[in-house]
């Protein structure tokens, strides 16, 4: 193992944490704020990969794509929250969790009508679609470290539009107390679109960044959206925060695992032994840390106050 | 009086001919994958399957052939329910399909222990091949480990000494580094098996096999997981560097998605495989023409399998004139391998996995600019499976 190897797996780790951020901070509002369990998050996901790829393809600019995909997820979760999501509010959470299973499979169908099984590809322009030396022999792909600048960019935008502003602090507030926000005069029903519009974009942008590495496919939200629930319980539901720390640590010990573990039991066990235990073990990982964590902090490492 | 009569004759009438249809059928059960991304090569198969069976009129000796199509939702579990309704309810003579060596698996019992045929169209797992081979149990494919042992062959030719493995920890996966590592006689500097079908972020693996430094990186990963292999595979800055191996990975499925956004680390590059759109047998370019006409696009070797099944059941039926109860007649006539196929003249194996040849393939342009993959030569020449010699029948 070299200190080379040992850099671009963190950085491969961070790149996984920040994809996982962006779907896991919509996922925490939605849970936290509007008590919403939201399994057709990964809808969005997959959404914004398809309206990204499309837009690229009539573009002919993926930066053009993913400027008009935004917008397009912000709006199709503005209407699956007006249509679907506004009547579960009030109903319990295995209520929701049969609807919105219900929205997956509506949205899993619907995509395979309009872009058919096989799935898209997402073609990137050429400076992105390399690789670049970010150290004296360690190339690292290009698109792998804007999807790490994206991720940090929004973190710190989340961060601002929390803490500083005043749509931030009906969040918080929502978070902590909502029927206390709702009595004290604020538009909740509007809040809670806004946040969901604005959790279904970060979802959206989640899938258009994993789209030109995974190709577009019908159901890739379900395969994530495992991982991104894992994230919030860990971080604590409702908490941005909670969030990005879980997200990371998730992102880090995954691919830390798949990295080096296989390595590490071969020195305490024999390799072939090894070789079969290494993935499965690397794949419990981040699930014995959610563990873990719920049974010394049930309520997570970052959970918002609440009265 | 007299419409009564009439009435009571149309009865026994409308029962004869009820009768008469249900006994004039050949009924198949179609195991598949047809929702989920890898619902692209089950579409391959059950185009593959209806162009088969235009061919042959929609007859085989006389009946009329009912198929019906079941989704495995690439789950075992669901395979099985699916596998089991189709025995118990539907009552088919013969269920044929199988993507996922893991779903055939789970299915096997099903089928077998009532009685019935199964005719793996892709799935080809070691268990099925030596222990738990069947008589009533029929490959139109070939055994996992086959093709990756041919790679094995054509990477010591090309002196390749060092070789990292890239594939999913599954039923399949495992056979076909089994299967490499037979074969190949240089040294495996590493290993890594991937969640499947979960995982399709390959970057930790991609930055180990770049520090080991190999001569090669050898992958087996079919679907939707190969194309975003191939892809990181190019972003890392790889393909220039570690040439790449593939069995399973880059096919018809995947080529024209490759094309698309023109990568081109993948063209020339090499995989084995039984068989090519281009293979010169007078089978392979019937199916290849008259599938390119009716869909408009080139066949997978899923499709060539698949298509295989139908002229095999055919060859059964036929040999009983249709008499579905002559099980061992059908049995017997499946194994001489008489039907015309894709592959040109073959025979059985004795635990039914086809002895063929393993040609090595490259990717190429044909002549409308199609990016396709064509026959080089034989690397193995009519290749018995490794685990035959464990199969007690």
């Amino acid at each position: 193992m070299t200190w080379a190897l040992l850099l671009e797996q963190t950085l491969n780790g961070f790149q996984l944490g920040v994809l996982l951020f962006l779907l896991a901070a919509g996922l925490t509002l939605v849970f936290g704020i509007m008590d919403l369990v939201n399994l057709a998050h990964g809808s969005l996901y997959m959404a914004g990969a398809f309206f990204c790829a499309t837009f690229t393809d009539w573009t002919d600019s993926f930066i053009l794509g993913v400027l008009l995909a935004l917008p397009a997820t912000l709006l199709l979760g503005i209407v699956v929250e007006m249509i679907a999501l506004r009547t579960l509010y009030a109903r319990d959470h295995l209520d929701q969790v049969l609807a919105t299973f219900g929205i997956i499979l509506f949205f899993n169908e619907l995509a395979r009508i309009v872009w058919g099984p096989e799935g898209l590809v997402i073609p990137l322009p050429g400076w992105l679609d390399g690789n670049i030396e970010i150290m004296a022999d360690v190339f690292y792909p290009t698109f792998r470290i804007l999807i790490i600048a994206v991720g940090l960019l929004v973190a710190l935008g989340l961060y601002v539009l929390v803490a500083k502003t005043r749509i931030g602090m009906l969040i918080r507030a929502g978070a902590s107390d909502r029927d206390m926000v709702g009595v004290l005069g604020v538009n909740v029903k509007m809040l809670f679109t806004l946040i969901f519009g604005l959790g279904a974009a970060l979802a959206g942008l989640a899938g258009m960044m994993a789209g030109p590495i995974i190709e577009v496919n019908i159901g890739m939200g379900e395969e994530i959206l495992i991982l991104a629930f894992v994230v919030i319980v860990i971080g604590g539901i409702g908490s941005i925060r909670g969030a990005f720390v879980a997200a990371l640590i998730v992102g880090l010990i995954d691919t830390m695992g798949r990295s080096f573990l296989d390595l590490l039991l071969k020195t305490l066990i024999s390799g072939n032994a090894a070789e079969t235990a290494a993935p499965a073990l690397s794949a419990m990982l981040v699930y014995i840390l959610m563990a873990t964590v719920l049974f010394f902090r049930p309520q997570g490492l970052f959970a918002p106050r609440s009265g | 009086m007299f419409l009564r009569t009439i009435g009571a004759g149309l009865v026994a009438a409308v029962a004869l001919a009820t009768a008469a249809a249900q006994a004039a059928e050949v009924k198949i059960g179609f195991v598949t994958t047809l929702t989920t991304p890898a619902g692209v090569i089950g579409r391959d198969m059950k185009d593959a399957f209806e162009l088969g069976l235009e061919d042959i009129g929609r007859k085989m000796g006389g009946l009329d052939v009912n198929v019906i199509y079941e989704d495995d939702g690439f789950k075992p579990e669901i395979g099985k329910q699916k596998t089991d309704k189709l025995v118990q309810k539907d009552d088919v003579d013969f269920v044929a399909g199988y993507i996922w060596s893991h779903v055939l698996l789970a299915s096997r019992k099903s089928v077998l222990g009532a009685g019935k045929f199964l005719i793996s169209s892709n799935a080809g797992p070691s268990q099925l091949a030596g222990k738990l081979c069947h008589q009533n149990f029929f490959s139109t494919s070939w055994q996992n480990d086959q093709t990756p042992m041919a790679m094995g062959e054509v990477l010591n030719q090309r002196g390749v000494k060092s070789l990292y493995v890239i594939a999913p920890n599954y039923a399949a996966g495992k056979n076909m580094v089994a299967g490499v590592q037979r074969t190949f006689k240089g040294k495996i500097v590493g290993k890594d098996m991937t969640k499947w079908p979960g995982q399709l972020d390959f970057s930790a693996e991609l930055a180990k096999a770049r520090a080991a430094k190999p001569d090669g990186v050898f992958i087996f990963y079919p679907g939707k997981a190969g194309g975003a292999f191939m892809k990181q595979y190019q972003q890392a800055g790889l393909s220039g560097q570690i040439p790449l191996y593939s069995v399973f990975t880059v096919d018809s499925i995947s080529l024209p998605k490759f094309q698309k956004v023109n990568l081109s680390g993948v063209m020339g590059s090499f995989m084995t495989q039984f068989w090519a759109p281009d293979l010169d047998t007078p089978q392979s370019k019937k199916f290849v023409s008259g599938f390119k006409k009716k869909y408009g696009r080139y066949p997978s070797f899923y499709a060539a399998q698949t298509y295989d099944t139908v002229f095999l059941i055919k060859s059964a039926v036929e040999a009983v004139n249709g008499d579905l109860k002559n099980m061992d007649g059908m049995r017997a006539a499946m194994a001489k391998a008489t039907f015309p196929s894709v592959r040109g003249p073959f025979k059985y194996g004795k635990n039914h996995f086809p002895v063929q040849n393993f040609y090595l393939r490259e990717v190429v342009k044909d002549a409308d600019g199609v990016w396709t993959t064509a026959a080089r030569k034989v690397v193995l020449k009519d290749h018995v499976d490794t685990y035959a010699k464990d199969c007690k029948m």
